[in-house]
């Protein structure tokens, strides 16, 4: 047997298809592929959905959760409510990215005059991590105002954003912080040698490259506070989730979880696919750059 | 001839690792010393050393006769008075040429945007790289982004210039070019520590040579009789090697 090949054999068509009939032949096997995800996708869920539809409980439950007349009835609040999320979860967004890459600056500067700085920090983020943030909501949210401080608000509204603020600023400054260190050490360097301070080089130099590289992971936690501001309803506010609530209540019937369900959705999954397309389109950048 | 730069028993180590001992190192005004030597023997530590990106161990280095070295000194000072060109140009990549250089004229030395600019143009115009004024470094060959980085070291009008083997990261024929911008240097009178493996351009451009073998100065002199007849074995070893690799 041989094992290798003349020239002439390496160029014949028979081995190398040609990159058109290369690129043809990628083509059919992309649709065959989407055929092919797609009829599983279908059978799939038609199995789920029957083997739901043929339970026993099925109409009952359908009465509860997924009762048009309710849905009807319960939507307007439900909205007007979610509307108070929406606005909650912008608000809040905003001051987390300020005060996070406050945090995670202070975390960066170098040398021991920083020191106590530095440690302060490193004690708060460890601390708010280090507590289920449903805690901190209760603890905040009626703790300060039962103290009666002057000149402190006493709304459950704004303690309740203010305690998200706080503990999504604790991880959003790891998210940042990691950021930092994935900019090459040399960037550093360069910046402190044509006499930027410390500040400086990390608003100038560090920062900018950092937020470029981390804003799939903050888009990330985005998604995560839109759902997270669900839970200042413990402190009684009258978001989405609490007017749905007290739907409920009055009535026993849970369509305006449903209707809730819906909303949160509605907003969630668009950011979620923007992210994956943003990451995707920054890593082709990425490998475009280095070839 | 004025001491512009002096080194004093400087020792660096990286943890155990004893990268600089002892230094002991005058660079006259506007002389040019080239530091010789292989990888690993400390050149480029010197330089990082004297910019103060790393924090010596022993020993004092001084400026104009101040010590730099001082906890008193604010390096962020010091570093105003000299430039320092790395080899892998370490632009900022997330800003145009124009932007890279004149960041610090205005951030440090609090030139207006106008000024800094200006100060900018004219040095991108002495260089040839006028047309390149808005590109981002990802744009710019080797060369070009080494000259760049040269020009930003330059805008903040350094009067000691050091530069850490900026020719090793290029393509052989792009090392002639980012040569020539020091050569151009000397001319006008700039002092200069140059750490290097193109020993031609050393005999060429340095008024003095140092060797530097295991984190000392084994051997200093003019280019002629360093690289022709130098005295220590391990220095003509050294040598040997380089004519072997035909780069003199």
């Amino acid at each position: 047997m041989r094992l290798s090949l003349a020239p002439d054999e390496i160029r014949s068509p028979g081995l190398w298809p040609g990159k058109q009939r290369r690129r043809r032949a990628h083509r059919e096997e992309g649709a065959r592929g989407a055929l092919i995800a797609a009829a599983s996708t279908v059978v799939l869920g038609g199995l789920v959905l029957w083997w739901i539809l043929t339970s026993e409980t099925w109409p009952a439950v359908q009465k509860q959760f997924f009762n048009p007349d309710n849905f009807r009835e319960v939507f307007p609040d439900v909205l007007s409510g979610f509307w108070l999320d929406v606005k909650m979860f912008m608000v809040a967004e905003v001051l987390i990215l300020f005060f996070a890459l406050v945090l995670a600056m202070i975390r960066a500067l170098r040398g021991p005059a920083f020191f106590p700085l530095r440690a302060l920090v490193i004690v708060f983020i460890d601390l708010i991590r280090g507590i289920p943030i449903i805690l901190l909501i209760l603890v905040l949210g009626f703790g300060i105002p039962a103290l009666q401080l002057t000149g402190v608000p006493r709304s459950p509204l704004f303690w309740g954003v203010a305690t998200l603020v706080i503990s999504y600023s604790a991880y959003t400054a790891e998210v940042y912080r990691a950021g930092i260190e994935s900019v090459h050490e040399s960037q550093r360097m360069a910046a402190r040698s044509i006499g930027l301070t410390q500040v400086q080089a990390l608003r100038y130099v560090l920062v900018p490259q950092a937020i470029r590289n981390v804003i799939p992971a903050l888009l990330n936690g985005f998604v995560s506070l839109q759902k997270d501001v669900a839970l200042v309803f413990i402190l009684g506010v009258r978001e989405g989730v609490r007017e749905a609530q007290i739907y409920t209540a009055s009535t026993f019937n849970y369509t305006g979880y449903i209707a809730a369900t819906i909303l949160f959705l509605a907003v969630s999954v668009p950011v979620a696919r923007f992210t994956d397309w943003y990451t995707e389109r920054d890593r082709r950048r990425k490998q475009a750059m280095t070839t | 001839m004025a001491v512009k730069l002096e080194l004093r028993d400087v020792t660096k180590a990286f943890d155990d690792k004893v990268v600089l001992r002892d230094i002991d190192l005058k660079v006259g005004e506007h002389e040019v010393v080239c530091l010789i030597g292989s990888s690993g023997s400390g050149k480029s530590t010197l330089l990082k050393c004297v910019n103060l990106l790393f924090p010596i161990d022993a020993g004092s280095i001084l400026l104009d006769g101040e010590a730099i070295t001082d906890p008193q000194v604010n390096p962020n000072d010091v570093r105003q008075k000299m430039g320092i060109v790395f080899q892998a140009f370490n632009l900022f990549p997330h800003m145009n040429v124009l932007d890279n250089i004149t960041l610090g004229p205005r951030k440090v030395h609090g030139l207006s945007r106008e000024a800094a600019e200006e100060r900018a143009r004219a040095l991108l115009e002495r260089f040839g790289l006028t047309e390149k004024l808005s590109e981002f470094p990802d744009r710019l060959s080797g060369g070009q982004k080494q000259r760049v980085a040269v020009i930003r070291a330059l805008a903040s009008e350094p009067d000691l210039m050091l530069f850490d083997e900026i020719t090793s990261a290029l393509d052989p024929e792009l090392v002639a070019e980012v040569l020539n911008v020091i050569r151009g240097l000397k001319e006008d009178g700039m002092t200069m520590v140059i750490a290097t493996h193109e020993m031609g351009f050393a005999r060429d451009v340095a008024d003095r040579i140092c060797f530097l073998d295991g984190g000392v100065i084994l051997e200093q002199g003019r280019p002629q009789d360093i690289l022709t007849n130098p005295r220590k074995p391990r220095t003509r070893q050294f040598l040997q090697r380089i004519v072997d690799a035909g780069r003199l």
